[in-house]
């Protein structure tokens, strides 16, 4: 199971950076979610995986780490609100700059 | 315990929601604003009369001991740095009421959350607090940054925001590495637990410090990562440049907690003392070309900022006490008269026409001789000539290195005093002696917009006549810094 949760971030990773590093507002912001995606996963994972354990300490059976998931829990409703800021600052941009290039410049074509 | 350490977070938080509660009330608005703003003066005072004497201030939220629970730690440099805050963003939004807090919506609400994440990012005594803290300071700073609209801004703006929420991402992979290893994320835990981590967890420590350097460095401003500031601080509405002062310093701040408490220079993480001497002087060197080849007065004052910055960060990289006193010192002050002379550019420019900031040809200004006495007594500062405390702070750093760094960090450190003050006597003639045409006929500037600079600038007057005391307190905090022990047994210790 850890091959597979190492293969998904490292997918989701990729594809983030990749989609960051295009020069277009929108792929910028499909690239930011995708590396949240990723984070949030991650930082999942740092819990370890196991399943079916309880998320509480002094039992006798193993017990899943409840930790991780309210950090995740924050970053995800942090990341949300980004995203949504991100998207309307984009929007704006588009109409402020008259193109959605990051840099507001456009290529000429 | 101690409630005066959660005041500096609970007054602008309130602030910020009877302000927004006071929708359409202008005046009502403004008077909350400064009133919270000048609150926090005399709780950081209060604060600082507390830890001047060594002692830790540790307050658990909701009394859970303390690697459980969030806890807030107050100690000297928790200290500075809230007084100083307290003293940039009364000063800030008292030039901001006249006027510049109208150009948008909701500056005073901004304004407050910026203030509470600032001060809770310096109290905070967890990792992931000080990241929520981090994303709290950034989501306003964000609104702050395009406050007053214009595609200039946008443009900086949509930059900043997405690098900020790359850095965030970062954080947040390298507190989940730590985590991961350690199973803590209080500060003061995660420095026992790192310095007794098993061999076999050595790399992933070391990734997640430098994954913390590169995201501070970041908010810092430090070498690779320092290009968006130039275009953000050199297009925000002044009161908000001005503001951002601080903003880098948050930044710099991490830095030195984090490299003193949870990773020490000779600690499981030695990469970043190998590190952040180099980047910092070449983030010093490289804002010294900057400085010298900006066009606008406030894009220099930004370039300024970028060296000031690598100043700073030089002083911390030497990890000596020697080192980290002379950046302390040198912290409050260049912090106070980069936003002053921020404020002060908002003047010039107000008094230049359709001329602006730019450095090109203008009218004479309508008081060039209050304007003129500012401005050099700012470029003065800046530019760390004798008398005042910029060139008190860059002797105590030529003082703190070693005989081998010593060729670089003063050749570096006095090339760029001297760019600086070229750049600077280039700018101050080209405003204020080679003008033509008639005087403007923009109004002279009323006093309650002419003091809040004025008396920035005058702070390193200040920081010049008691630079005893202050160095002493400077010398203790690095004291107490390079000795974390103290910290991590004020944290963990028995609950009283």
């Amino acid at each position: 199971m850890e091959a597979l949760a190492a293969l998904t971030l490292a997918v989701l990773v990729t594809c983030g950076v990749y989609l960051v590093l295009r020069a277009r507002t929108y792929p910028v912001v499909l690239g930011l979610s995708l590396l949240s995606y990723a984070v949030n996963l991650f930082l999942f994972f740092t819990g370890r995986l196991v399943t079916g354990a309880p998320p509480l300490a002094g039992a006798a059976t193993p017990t899943a780490d409840p930790l991780p998931q309210a950090l995740v829990l924050t970053a995800i409703v942090i990341g949300f609100g980004m995203t949504a800021f991100v998207v309307i600052l984009a929007l704006r941009a588009r109409g402020e700059l008259g193109n959605d290039h990051v840099d507001g410049t456009g290529e000429k074509s | 315990m101690n409630h005066w350490l959660i005041a500096p977070l609970v007054l602008p938080l309130v602030a910020a929601m009877l302000i927004l509660l006071l929708v359409g009330r202008r005046g009502v608005q403004r008077a909350v604003s400064i009133g919270a703003t000048a609150g926090l003066l005399p709780i950081a005072i209060l604060l600082m009369c507390f830890a001047g004497d060594g002692e830790f201030g540790v307050y658990r939220l909701g009394n859970w001991p303390a690697p459980f629970g969030i806890v807030l730690v107050l100690d000297r440099l928790t200290a500075l740095m809230l007084l100083l805050t307290a003293v940039l963003a009364l000063l800030v939004v008292l030039h901001a009421v006249n006027g510049d807090d109208r150009r948008g919506r909701d500056f005073h609400v901004l304004f407050q959350l910026q203030l509470l994440g600032i001060n809770g990012a310096f109290l905070t005594g967890d990792l992931f607090n000080l990241f929520v803290f981090f994303e709290i300071l950034l989501i306003a700073s964000y609104g702050l940054a395009l406050h007053g609209a214009g595609a200039e801004r946008t443009r900086a703006g949509l930059h900043y925001v997405v690098l900020n929420l790359i850095g965030s991402s970062l954080f947040l992979i390298g507190v989940g590495i730590l985590y991961a290893v350690t199973g803590t994320l209080n500060m003061a835990d995660l420095a026992v637990k790192v310095a007794a981590a098993p061999p076999e967890s050595a790399a992933l420590l070391r990734a997640s410090a430098l994954l913390l350097l590169a995201v501070f460095g970041l908010k810092a401003a430090l070498l690779p990562l320092h290009l968006w500031l130039p275009a953000l601080y050199g297009h925000a509405t002044a009161p908000v440049a001005a503001l951002f002062a601080i903003m880098t310093k948050v930044g710099v701040y991490a830095i030195l907690r984090t490299y003193t408490l949870i990773f020490p220079a000779d600690g499981a993480a030695p990469d970043v003392g190998h590190w952040l001497l180099p980047l910092a002087l070449l983030t010093l060197a490289v804002g010294a070309v900057g400085v010298l080849g900006s066009q606008r007065l406030r894009v220099l004052i930004a370039y300024l900022v970028v060296v000031s910055v690598g100043t700073l960060l030089a002083g911390i990289g030497l990890f000596n006490t020697g080192g980290i006193s002379a950046a302390l010192y040198y912290l409050p002050h260049t912090t106070l008269v980069s936003a002053g002379l921020f404020l002060l550019a908002d003047l010039i420019a107000r008094q230049r026409g359709i001329h602006g900031d730019n450095f090109v040809l203008g009218p004479p200004l309508a008081q060039p001789t209050r304007l003129g006495v500012l401005f050099f007594l700012g470029a003065v500062a800046a530019a760390g000539l004798p008398p005042l405390s910029g060139f008190i702070g860059k002797l105590l750093l030529l003082q703190a290195v070693t005989p081998a760094q010593a060729a670089w960090l003063w050749t570096i450190v006095l090339t760029g005093s001297l760019a600086s003050l070229i750049a600077l006597s280039r700018a101050g003639s080209r405003i204020f002696w080679k003008t033509e045409g008639d005087r403007a006929v923009a109004g002279q500037a009323p006093l309650p917009l002419f003091a809040p600079a004025a008396l920035l600038l005058a702070m390193s007057v200040v920081m010049t006549l008691f630079a005893a005391p202050v160095t002493r307190y400077t010398e203790a905090t690095a004291a107490q810094l390079l000795a974390p022990q103290h910290y991590i047994a004020a944290v963990l210790g028995v609950h009283p």
